[in-house]
């Protein structure tokens, strides 16, 4: 049978990446004791599949794994059955049997909801020209919402992608569904609201909530929002100076002409 | 959150940013307010090597034990994070607290080869903790040294404030209960580490004293304190299925080199191979006791979830038990796709079985270590190894669906002619025509022969200690010979011929059988940039020599040149339990090519026996 694990992902465990966090789970649901199907063969495998792999420094309250299972207990104690097994930072929020027609998870993710925060300690510095002279800017950190706003309104927002072989300017607005400024705010928008999450909180008060198209069909990390956001701004774009922490991962089940967001968790 | 020591832009900087960040499964945490002891345990290589290692598992288990004491761990930083310490100059810290080691009471430090000196330097100064043991104060930890190069601690003498000789499990509660005394009694460092002197099996440097003859050997060594024993007498734990052994061992993040369950199933071996170093100084061999072996097995892979258990000893097959063990591990787990690794196997009908069902046999190989190309060579180490055992165990398996073999030997071996190296290429080939003497539609596609040499160190408390090791020069002319000779072989196509570094060997040679001499080569070296020097390509050979040059010490006379059996020898004030005389013995029987029995077979009467267990009253040996 076909079952959805639905797991927060938080503090030093930001650090882990993907393949280390897969390593986790499966050592994890042995120690659980999880009835989990093993492929065949020399070297059997648990049969495991996550939705859409985190980088590595990021946090989420809604990370997904399906799993192939040979039985299992009621939704609610598998929940405890597994948690007894994890480490505080990775901890199972939901679990529920899928039919057995259910698509993978992998296959089906359009779209995610970010909270991004500037982390305490890091501000805004103007950045360079191609000259190499310090640009204008008048961000700080008390106008960066006004400024977010504003940054939003415009019509394009175009970033330079660069693959292997060509650079090519993407306009990247149409990918961004919806902001935020307030976590009440985003929930009224239709983003998620999550009463215990598991972010960081920081004294820093830049805060921006975004839904962003993600999956194989389209994908925009919210990096390249706030990398673009600081090229539109005239300032230095700090990898390190943001923590981006996941709230939801959604499937599309509306129609080509009107999408419809539903967590993974919630699909009928 | 937990706090780390690294800020995130560190360690979103950093290669692995895990190795860092502790917080794994099985962790031991604790309320440093509740702690009257704190125990940093070192091992000075990078996370993944280190964490693979089953006696700081142990060690960390047996100290977290006590209510009084937290034992945290710290491995070396890769040498990216090395490079960002220094410059913001941050403290190094252990996993688990993130807490600067200066603040600690212990650094125990686990030498487990001589390639990782330089590291204990960098974890000392990452540490900001004084690299000489003389130069430090009340505030600084208790830098502890043990693991099998405490065997010869001379060269790391000034570093360290005493040596554990011998096995971890004995003595620790003693020496944690004699500081917690001391402390409370307001002793002083120098109290406490004269009453260290007088508990079995530490060496305390400070209270010893060598002097040199003019040609550079041994004239003696002394103690400096009348308060102190003139030997020091290892400590072993006789009662291996009554001891402390981890129910809970730590489940990384990361992939490790070890990333599996594993079962100490004995200590010691009973082979008596000359040139090897554990076959000594692990004496007598002590077997676990069956049942608390699968009542292990059982709790270990309940707790880590490893899909994967393998058992450790220097000889598994040795072990009385072990198809009882094997045929249990499988059956019990094997349905729950839990893998099980047997390492150190010889090849019989029973191996053979219990790889075909634990492998798969396309994708698995044979090992075999000859150590030596002729049947002469191999009884001078005795290496009870023989061709035809070599040639049928090979034969069996091909049987059997197996194509891929490999073999280990050693160039440099005493006495070793180039007719004994010829038959390293003599005997890969010998096995690869056994293959194809099976009728080609009964063949399981080409057989593949991997033969790789690795260069003798001749080491202490082995009947080799006294040999001449082989010069650069002659290691790598025996390795030419030897590839020139497999080139000549009928089956070359199915042998592939791999080699190690030279460079790395001689200086091993030089540490392991070094004096204190050599503490200030290693200083200056590790000054000048030297670190991970087991890594070849962080490895500083010219660095090194430079080092020698300046300290006017020659490399060759600790490696190249032949001892006298009477010449005192550096680690000379250590007891093993085996005896000078019967190492003295087996190096002399050596010479005349004359095999000694094994434990089982016969008592040769090496010491060990002192001990009071294992295999010297086992049986016919009472």
């Amino acid at each position: 049978m076909k079952a959805r694990v639905k797991f927060s992902k938080t503090g030093t465990l930001k650090f882990i990446g993907h393949l280390d966090v897969m390593r986790y789970f499966q050592k994890a649901f042995r120690r659980a004791q999880i009835d989990v199907e093993y492929s065949k063969g020399y070297s059997p495998h648990m049969l495991l599949s996550f939705a859409a792999p985190l980088g590595v420094g990021l946090t989420s309250d809604s990370e997904y794994l399906d799993m192939q299972l040979l039985s299992a207990d009621s939704e609610e104690d598998m929940i405890k059955k597994m948690n007894e097994a994890m480490v505080d930072e990775i901890q199972v929020v939901d679990f529920k049997l899928l039919p057995d027609t259910s698509k993978n998870s992998m296959s089906i993710v359009a779209g995610a909801d970010y909270k991004v925060s500037l982390k305490d300690g890091y501000s805004f510095e103007a950045a360079c020209d191609e000259q190499g002279k310090k640009m204008e800017t008048s961000l700080n950190i008390s106008n960066f919402t006004e400024h977010f706003r504003a940054f939003l309104q415009k019509e394009q927002i175009t970033i330079l992608k660069k693959s292997k072989k060509s650079e090519r300017e993407v306009d990247i607005k149409p990918l961004i569904y919806i902001t935020a400024f307030e976590a009440e705010e985003f929930q009224k928008k239709g983003g998620s609201f999550i009463a215990n999450s598991v972010a960081e909180t920081f004294e820093n008060p830049c805060v921006v909530y975004m839904q962003l198209a993600t999956g194989s069909v389209n994908n925009l990390k919210p990096e390249l929002v706030m990398e673009a956001f600081c090229q539109a701004e005239h300032v230095i774009y700090n990898p390190f100076a943001y923590q981006v922490h996941r709230m939801e991962v959604y499937a599309d089940q509306g129609t080509e002409e009107a999408r419809n967001l539903v967590p993974l968790n919630d699909m009928q | 959150m937990r706090k780390l020591a690294l800020s995130d832009e560190i360690l979103l900087t950093v290669e692995k940013p895990a190795r860092y960040i502790g917080n794994e499964v099985n962790m031991a945490v604790k309320d440093i307010k509740d702690i009257d002891i704190r125990f940093c345990m070192c091992f000075p290589d990078v996370y993944e090597i280190g964490m693979s290692h089953l006696g700081i598992q142990i060690l960390y288990d047996m100290f977290n034990r006590r209510e009084d004491t937290y034992c945290e761990r710290v491995y070396s930083p890769w040498v990216d994070l090395d490079k960002i310490m220094r410059e913001k100059n941050i403290p190094l810290f252990a996993l688990e607290s993130q807490d600067p080691i200066k603040e600690f009471d212990f650094l125990g430090i686990t030498l487990q080869y001589e390639m990782c000196y330089t590291n204990i330097l960098q974890i000392l100064e990452l540490s900001q903790i004084p690299l000489y043991a003389k130069d430090r104060t009340e505030e600084d930890p208790i830098v502890i040294g043990g693991g099998p190069c405490a065997y010869n601690p001379e060269p790391l003498a000034d570093f360290f404030d005493f040596f554990y000789i011998g096995e971890g499990e004995t003595a620790y509660d003693e020496i944690l209960d004699l500081y917690k005394e001391n402390k409370k009694n307001g002793g002083s460092r120098i109290d406490f580490l004269r009453q260290v002197a007088n508990v079995q099996g530490m060496y305390v440097p400070m209270f010893y004293e060598v002097d040199y003859n003019e040609d550079g050997t041994i004239a003696s060594f002394h103690k400096t304190d009348e308060a102190v024993p003139d030997t020091i007498k290892k400590q072993v734990e006789m009662e291996l299925s009554e001891t402390v052994y981890p129910e809970k061992p730590l489940v990384p993040y990361i992939k490790v080199t070890q990333d599996r369950v594993v079962l100490e199933i004995q200590r010691g071996c009973i082979r008596g191979c000359r040139f090897c170093q554990a076959g000594m100084i692990y004496r007598p061999i002590r077997e676990r006791d069956l049942e608390f072996l699968k009542q292990r097995a059982y709790e270990m892979l309940k707790a880590t979830g490893h899909e994967e258990i393998s058992l450790s000893s220097l000889s598994s097959s040795d072990y009385s038990k072990l198809q009882e063990l094997v045929y249990f591990l499988i059956d019990e787990f094997r349905s729950n796709g839990v893998n099980i690794s047997l390492p150190s196997l010889r090849i019989d009908a029973f191996a053979l079985d219990v790889m075909s069902k634990v492998q798969d046999v396309k994708k698995s190989s044979l090992t075999f270590a000859p150590e030596a190309g002729s049947q002469r060579l191999r009884d001078v180490i005795n290496k009870g190894l023989t061709e035809e055992v070599i040639l049928k165990g090979a034969m069996d398996a091909f049987l059997s669906g197996w194509n891929r073999v490999k073999l280990y030997f050693m160039l440099g071996l005493p006495t070793e002619t180039l007719e004994d190296v010829e038959g390293i290429a003599i005997l890969s080939d010998k096995i690869a025509r056994e293959y194809y003497t099976i009728p080609k539609e009964e063949r399981n596609g080409r057989v593949s022969i991997v033969s790789s040499t690795s260069f003798f160190v001749p080491k202490p408390f082995t009947p080799f200690q006294w040999v001449r090791m082989a010069t650069s020069e002659e290691f790598l002319e025996r390795q030419r010979f030897l590839h020139g000779k497999m080139k000549e072989q009928l089956n070359y196509k199915s042998i592939k011929y791999n080699w190690h570094e030279v460079e790395l060997t001689m200086l091993e040679g030089v540490l392991a059988r070094g004096d204190r001499r050599v503490g200030k080569v290693i200083y200056d070296a590790y000054k000048a940039g030297c670190l991970y020097d087991s890594w070849s390509e962080y490895f500083k050979y010219d660095a090194w020599m430079t080092a020698f040059e300046e300290n006017k010490i020659d490399p060759l006379f600790y490696t190249s040149r032949e001892r006298d059996l009477e010449e005192i020898l550096p680690w000379d004030f250590i007891d093993v339990g085996v005896t000078k005389e019967f190492l003295k013995r087996e190096y002399k029987r050596a010479i005349s090519e004359k095999v000694t029995p094994n434990c089982r077979q016969a008592c040769s009467g090496c010491g060990a026996k002192s001990f009071g267990g294992g295999v010297c009253f086992e049986g016919g040996n009472k």
